[in-house]
């Protein structure tokens, strides 16, 4: 299976990335190449063997159900680029 | 040509943890925006999540509740899309390996029993709240409920009609209560469902395109919403059309849903596993644990109800409704064993319009279990009449005290003594001869208005059955 520039043109806008036209050709290549890796891991028999999900064979740590934040949004909202009446503001957002 | 719908519900219960499902920050509902948003939920570079244990647990509970399987080993996976109220460009939840697979609910619609599959619970967090109205030309975002947990239910295309639908909803919102994991507030959000509608023409085995129903937050608006869409659906393909599979909003106000987006790769979310957390493993003593701790759940309780208590299967069905309910009924009984039909039916009755009326639930309502154990105790002992009872009820409601303290202080005590009662019925037949003489000559609907009289001149507080008993000797003459 390989890319061409529209698959290429459709993953970078799924991804929000500006890709130039020129960069185009050369993104279609590589990417096809790690499918190209895909492709051929996909060729092993692996009857039997559990998907991994995770490289390390460990489980997840919990954490006790507790409130052990404290309200920082002064802190936060002092980096974002724009808040108001405790909001962060965004470019009018049309469903 | 006659078609048959098609109707499968996801519906997403917000787990009733003190903490996100992957940050300390706080989950109570209302308040100020931000203020319970921490570097976690707002994305900041560099963190990373941490499980919320509770919330493991509240899945698992709601997996043994509906005869589910509980995979030991579930994984959190990335759903990416972009919108400004999901600070991180992904949301966190389970896609291949959910921690609740197979399990089933019994549903009663018009007397039939039937069952709905479901297919899976995940686990997964909220995204935050979009507020487009304040601002000219901007959107404020508020990310305190960004990071809250959910367990998102989703059940087999089973069902086939509005009403089966809700039924269904009705049964999990009274399970989740039940099991303590959704305060099932749908005004708050805590219990939200869409629905999945397709119809097809009757012995089709193929599934017609769905149509997935959005922003339908009440029992009322489900029904409506999946109504109008059946019918919307059907005019659509008898018209020559398609339906196109699309995301479509309910409108209350209109009572129609509209197509909210079809969005060109919608749907592309590239799910794929989170690195950042490792798989959830349960331990079975955990998991043995938990099933340890489950409540006697809706339908347990009302088979129990009917065996016990003696009471019809509507009743208790009723009381049954939310476990709040049925624990103010059992401690009532308690308290005057013998006396289940009659505590049930003030419940139903009397209880449940004072609540209604003034919005209260049932946790704080001003006449409690015992109150009105004492209520009934009264009116099984003779002490009152059930139409003063509810005299008293009102008085109990309004903080005069317990059924005892009004019945003295307002002297309402049931006049029983048969001689008292015959002395007012004298003295009625003696002022109202024309009556009396009607009522011989054969006007038997007189009668009435002689019991009318007697319980004006008692205030309503003699026996009724004694005063029917007494009248009817009197009037006909017949010696006492």
């Amino acid at each position: 299976m390989s890319l061409d520039r529209t698959d290429v043109e459709r993953i970078a806008h799924l991804a929000r990335l500006e890709v130039g036209e020129q960069e185009l050709a050369a993104y279609a290549e590589t990417l096809s190449r790690i499918l190209g890796l895909i492709e051929q891991m996909n060729a092993v028999d692996t009857e039997g063997i559990a998907p991994m999900s995770h490289p390390l064979d460990a489980g997840l740590r919990f954490r006790a159900d507790e409130v052990t934040e404290t309200d920082q949004r002064e802190v936060f909202q002092g980096i974002a680029p724009s808040a108001q009446a405790g909001l962060y503001l965004v470019p009018k957002v049309i469903e | 040509m006659e078609w048959e719908t098609v109707i499968g519900l996801e519906v997403h219960v917000q787990l009733l943890t003190k903490s996100k499902l992957f940050s300390g920050s706080s989950t109570r509902f209302g308040a100020e925006p931000n203020t319970q948003a921490c570097a976690v939920d707002i994305a900041l570079p560099g963190v990373l999540p941490v499980m919320n244990k509770e919330a493991a647990r509240m899945a698992v509970k709601f997996g043994l509740a509906v005869g589910a399987t509980i995979n030991r080993r579930s994984v959190f996976a990335r759903k990416n899309y972009f919108y400004p109220d999901l600070p991180k460009g992904y949301q966190i939840s389970q896609y291949e390996l959910p921690v609740v697979q197979l399990g089933k609910l019994v549903i009663d619609v018009d007397g039939e029993r039937k069952e709905i599959g479901i297919t899976r619970a995940h686990l997964e967090e909220d995204a935050g709240k979009s507020l487009h109205e304040e601002f000219e030309g901007l959107t404020g975002i508020d990310l305190n409920r960004a990071g809250t947990p959910l367990l998102e239910i989703v059940s087999e295309p089973d069902m086939r009609s509005a009403r089966e639908a809700v039924a269904y909803l009705k049964k999990l919102h009274v399970l989740v209560r039940y099991l303590g994991i959704c305060d099932g507030n749908m005004q708050e959000g805590s219990f939200r469902c869409d629905a999945n509608v397709s119809v097809r023409p009757r012995g089709q085995h193929a599934f017609g395109t769905r149509a997935e129903l959005k922003n339908i937050n009440s029992f009322r608006f489900v029904e409506k919403a999946i109504e109008y869409e059946i019918a919307r659906q059907i005019d659509l393909i008898e018209g020559g059309g398609k339906v196109v599979q699309e995301t479509r909003l309910y409108d209350s106000v209109r009572n129609e849903t509209r197509s909210m987006r079809s969005k060109e790769e919608a749907h592309d979310y590239r799910y794929f596993p989170d690195p950042d957390l490792l798989p959830l493993q349960l331990e079975a003593g955990f998991i043995e644990e938990t099933a340890k701790s489950l409540p006697e759940l809706p339908d347990a309780k009302r088979e129990r109800f009917v065996r016990e208590y003696g009471l019809t299967a509507y009743d208790a069905e009723v009381l049954t409704g939310a476990h709040e309910i049925a624990d103010y009924y059992e401690a009532a009984v308690r308290a005057v064993p013998g006396q289940s039909k009659l505590t049930a039916n003030w419940i139903i009755g009397d209880l449940s319009g004072y609540l209604n009326r003034d919005n209260l639930e049932v946790t704080a309502a001003p006449v409690t279990a015992d109150m009105l154990a004492g209520l009934v105790r009264r009116i099984a002992d003779n002490t009152i009449s059930g139409k003063i009872a509810k005299e008293i009820f009102e008085a109990m409601w309004g903080g005069e005290g317990d059924a005892d303290a009004v019945i003295e202080k307002k002297g309402l005590r049931q006049i029983t003594d048969g001689s008292a009662i015959e002395r007012v019925i004298e003295d009625i037949m003696a002022q109202n001869p024309k009556q009396l003489e009607q009522y011989r000559c054969g006007q038997e609907k007189l009668f009435g208005f002689f019991v009318g009289q007697v319980m004006k001149a008692t205030q309503g507080k003699a026996n009724p059955a004694q005063v029917n008993e007494l009248l009817r000797k009197k009037l006909s003459g017949t010696p006492a």
